[in-house]
């Protein structure tokens, strides 16, 4: 038995992912590159005498340094070197994939083209010659339908004849011959350096003005650098034009040679399904009414099939809990394995994951189908307004049903920058337990409408505080660039794995964390110290927010969950009717806070890991001081009143 | 040698006719500040010189050469209240008579030199409106930046891709934005003379692009710095 490591590459929206579920099946895990916000699936298969390890590399466009997505590819591939990596390159938009297999090949790769999506080219009209494709780039070139799993043996094969030394000759990319001189000469000064990377691609990357490559180097050999320096002069005299724009222009310019050599259109273009739908899902009027009843769809099956899983199951372990009870009798060692246990757990399992599940199928499918993209389009301009693009109105609308999923949706933001922003403000969303807490007491003891104002109220806050770290957070804003890609139908095997695996991933992060913040709240109500902790707080809750000293501890069991602060709060007062102890100021002001003031205990465990801890703890210490602040403001504007 | 007063017609008619309609003698002569009478004998003349085509009663429109010339002006005259506004400290309401003056001044070397030096500014400071990219013969700003070489070519007729209708297809000519977005729109597939067709666009909302093969959304504000020569 023989183990080897294939990756892979590709572009997004090419079927990547498909391929990968296909390969894979049920042994994969999805977590984090190391100390990288980027999804890192991974798994093994056996295929006949090899038990093969699958690496899917995120979706990229090209190997430069743009984004955090690029570095992490390029880097697993020049260090880590797997056996194979296979490049999925999208037979529907060819000319634009090769510009990554270019540099794949640049980088010393050794390659396996599976030309995905062959079905798809042969509705839209179009021929490739794989033979010739495989000549052009000295490389075997694997049709294949991965949604269908057609093709996939055969990649398995072509890659085992690759690490058996049986692959063709790669024909390395040749630019122009004024640019080749420069190349081979910055080649030779940098050959000793830099060993991590081939002496070719470090050359190349270095005239294109790469920082990543440039300080790697720069770093063992200071004379590369301005010898790199000088040879880009002399190309943008030459050329006329910046060195990166040269060298990226000439690779598109092989890359348009190689398309049309292979590649045909058997018959006249004709609009496809995809254009035909777009006509209406990407109009500027049936396709925000098209995104209404998708939207309303998604939330409708997401509640309704949540709730209806979430409160069976509460009601379940209500039973389980007083059998719990009933067996070890009710003292302070049984409550405190209860609470401090149990509770954090059976939270997480009736309240997170009945709606989780629903959400991550649903999103899978989304995702899958390619209608994604189209929202983003029709919602990009509304986003501009709180300083982010379209594709951080879906994430945004997510927040509404729980923060959680909503922040792991804030990938799709392709800077930290607009990664980070966009998780702020997604956190400041109210979440279907804040919606009780805003219901249950502002609604129920003042009226709908003043809950409604309470709602309306956040918004205005969403937007300042949006637009506010849009000011405050450095670096260069985004805009929106990003592929349309054709509709297709998912395939239900990847959706399903895709839920599995996500799920899988939140479970391991968010319970460990949760149980932990339960042990503490829970060690802290042993050693008696609640007292002490209403009086300690007494100062901001009393004097500034003007709220009873109970609230107090309330506050902090609501880092648990947002809701457990009305159960707190009617079970430290004793009594149903809030009427009794607060004053219609005081709930409002109440409720403010709780709104506000501090991310559940789930959503810090998903920030750390998807924006580390230190933006983390600013993040929920920003929204404890703000909400304190809002809070006491509004206490004195509205007692005034 | 044309008259700094041709020059202002120039331009003004630049801005008054970049909707496409023609600019008509009343609304010159309200601009302007002088008698409807006058306005008439200058469009003649400049007519004649070939830098507006006009029609008694129906207003005036800029030839390619008058384009060209009002582009250059308008460029040099909202580059300068930049310059005046941010540089000099200079109050909004004063910048834009100080510019009227100094435009007829100044050399396409000086302009270079104030484009770079505030880092190739998109709009001026009095009332927002675009500046039109250089007339220099470079792909992006940042070649600009290095070369900073005089070499005045012509971009004739480059317009940004965000004035652009449905259904309309353009060559890829020029790119102005930072190194991190050009770089990323180049990878995309927005290399020079590369064509691109505009399948969908809602006002100052993003727009679907047919590029290289593939569908392309773009937001607003970053077609706006794709420039393009309309085939």
């Amino acid at each position: 038995m023989r183990t080897l490591r294939i990756a892979l590459a590709g572009n997004a929206n090419v079927g990547k992912s498909v391929l990968f579920n296909e390969l894979t099946g049920l042994h994969q895990t999805v977590g984090n590159w190391p100390g990288k916000t980027v999804e890192k699936a991974e798994g093994k298969l056996q295929f006949e005498d090899h038990e093969i390890h699958v690496v899917d590399l995120p979706g990229i466009y090209s190997l430069s340094s743009y984004s955090i997505e690029e570095i992490v590819a390029r880097d697993y591939i020049a260090l880590e070197k797997p056996d194979v990596v296979v490049n999925v390159v999208d037979a529907t938009s060819l000319e634009r994939n090769l510009f990554l297999t270019l540099q794949l090949m640049e980088l010393g790769a050794p390659l396996v083209v599976a030309l995905n999506q062959m079905d798809l080219l042969k509705k839209k009209g179009w021929e490739i010659d794989i033979d010739a494709l495989e000549k052009e780039l000295g490389v075997r070139v694997v049709p294949t339908v991965a949604i269908r799993g057609e093709g996939i043996h055969e990649v398995l094969v072509q890659s085992i004849e690759v690490v058996e030394g049986k692959a063709l000759r790669p024909r390395i990319p040749e630019y122009s011959p004024e640019l080749e001189k420069r190349i081979e000469k910055l080649q030779s000064v940098v050959s000793g350096v830099g060993a991590d990377f081939p002496a070719r691609w470090t050359s190349i990357k270095m005239l294109e003005d790469d920082d990543n490559v440039i300080s790697r180097v720069g770093e063992q050999d200071e004379s590369a650098v301005i010898a790199a320096t000088i040879l880009s002069e002399e190309i943008e005299e030459k050329f006329g034009d910046s060195s990166s724009n040269v060298i990226v222009g000439e690779r598109y310019r092989i890359a348009g040679q190689i398309f049309r050599k292979v590649a045909k259109p058997t018959r006249e273009p004709t609009p496809s399904l995809s254009d035909r739908l777009d006509a209406f899902t990407m109009n500027r009027l049936t396709g925000y009414i098209v995104m209404g009843l998708v939207l309303l769809g998604v939330f409708s099956l997401i509640f309704i099939v949540g709730d209806f899983l979430s409160s069976n199951l509460i009601e379940g372990f209500a039973q389980v809990e007083s059998l719990f009870y009933e067996t070890f009798g009710v003292n302070d060692t049984s409550e405190f394995v209860w609470m401090g246990l149990i509770e954090g757990v059976v939270a997480g399992v009736s309240i997170a994951l009945p709606y989780l599940i629903p959400f991550f199928l649903i999103l899978a499918f989304l995702e899958g189908s390619g209608y994604l993209p189209r929202i983003a389009f029709l919602m990009d301009r509304l986003m501009h307004k709180i300083g982010l693009h379209g594709k951080a109105f879906i994430p945004l609308i997510l927040g509404f049903g729980c923060n959680v999923p909503a922040c792991m949706g804030c990938r799709v933001m392709e800077t930290q920058r607009e990664r980070l922003i966009a998780v702020f403000v997604v956190t400041l969303v109210p979440c279907a337990a804040t919606t009780v807490v805003i219901l249950g007491v502002v609604g129920t003891y003042l009226g709908f409408l003043h809950a409604l104002g309470i709602y309306l109220f956040n918004f205005i806050i969403i937007i300042l505080l949006g637009r506010l770290a849009f000011k405050a957070v450095p670096g260069e804003p985004m805009g929106l660039i990003m592929e349309v890609p054709p509709y297709r139908l998912p395939s239900l095997k990847t959706v399903l794995l895709q839920t599995w695996a996500r799920l899988k991933d939140f479970i391991l992060i968010a319970f460990p964390f949760i149980i932990i913040v339960s042990l503490i709240v829970q060690a802290i109500r042993y050693a008696g110290l609640f007292d002490e902790l209403n009086g300690a707080m007494s100062p901001v809750t009393e004097l500034w927010l003007g709220l009873p000293a109970v609230v107090g501890v309330v506050l902090i069991f609501g880092i648990l969950r947002k809701e457990l602060t009305l159960i707190m709060l009617v079970a430290m007062v004793g009594t149903t009717n809030l009427t009794a102890v607060l004053s219609p100021v005081q709930m409002v002001v109440f409720t403010i806070v709780v709104m506000l003031y501090i991310p559940c205990v789930a959503t810090i465990a998903v920030m750390v890991r998807e924006i580390g801890a230190r933006k983390a703890a600013i993040i929920t210490f920003v929204e404890i001081a703000f909400a304190l602040l809002v809070g006491g403001i509004a206490f004195r504007i509205l007692t005034l009143l | 040698m044309r008259t700094e007063q041709a020059d202002e017609y120039l331009e003004l008619m630049y801005k008054l006719t970049r909707h496409g309609k023609p600019a008509r003698t009343t609304q010159i002569a309200k601009e302007l500040g002088l008698a409807p009478a006058s306005v008439t004998e200058m469009l003649q003349r400049l007519a004649k010189r070939g830098y507006v085509n006009y029609k008694p009663y129906k207003g005036a429109t800029l030839t390619k050469k008058g384009l060209m010339e009002g582009r250059r002006l308008a460029r040099r005259h909202r580059l300068l209240e930049r310059f005046l506004h941010d540089v000099l400290k200079i109050g909004k309401d004063k910048v834009h008579d100080e510019a009227c003056r100094l435009e007829h001044a100044i050399s396409s070397e000086t302009e270079a030199a104030i484009c770079r030096h505030l880092k190739h500014p998109a709009e001026c400071p009095d009332d927002g409106s675009p500046i039109p990219p250089c007339e220099r013969d470079v792909f992006s700003c940042e070649e600009c930046e290095l070369a900073e070489k005089t070499n005045p070519g012509r971009r004739a007729s480059l317009v940004s891709l965000s004035t652009l209708p449905e259904g309309s297809r353009a060559k890829v000519a020029f790119i102005r934005a930072g190194r991190g977005l050009c770089r990323r729109l180049c990878e995309m597939g927005f290399t020079k003379d590369t064509i691109v067709r505009v399948k969908r666009k809602s006002g100052r909302g993003p727009m679907e692009l047919y590029i290289k093969g593939y569908n392309l959304a773009i937001g607003w504000g970053v077609a706006s710095k794709i420039f393009v020569e309309v085939s």
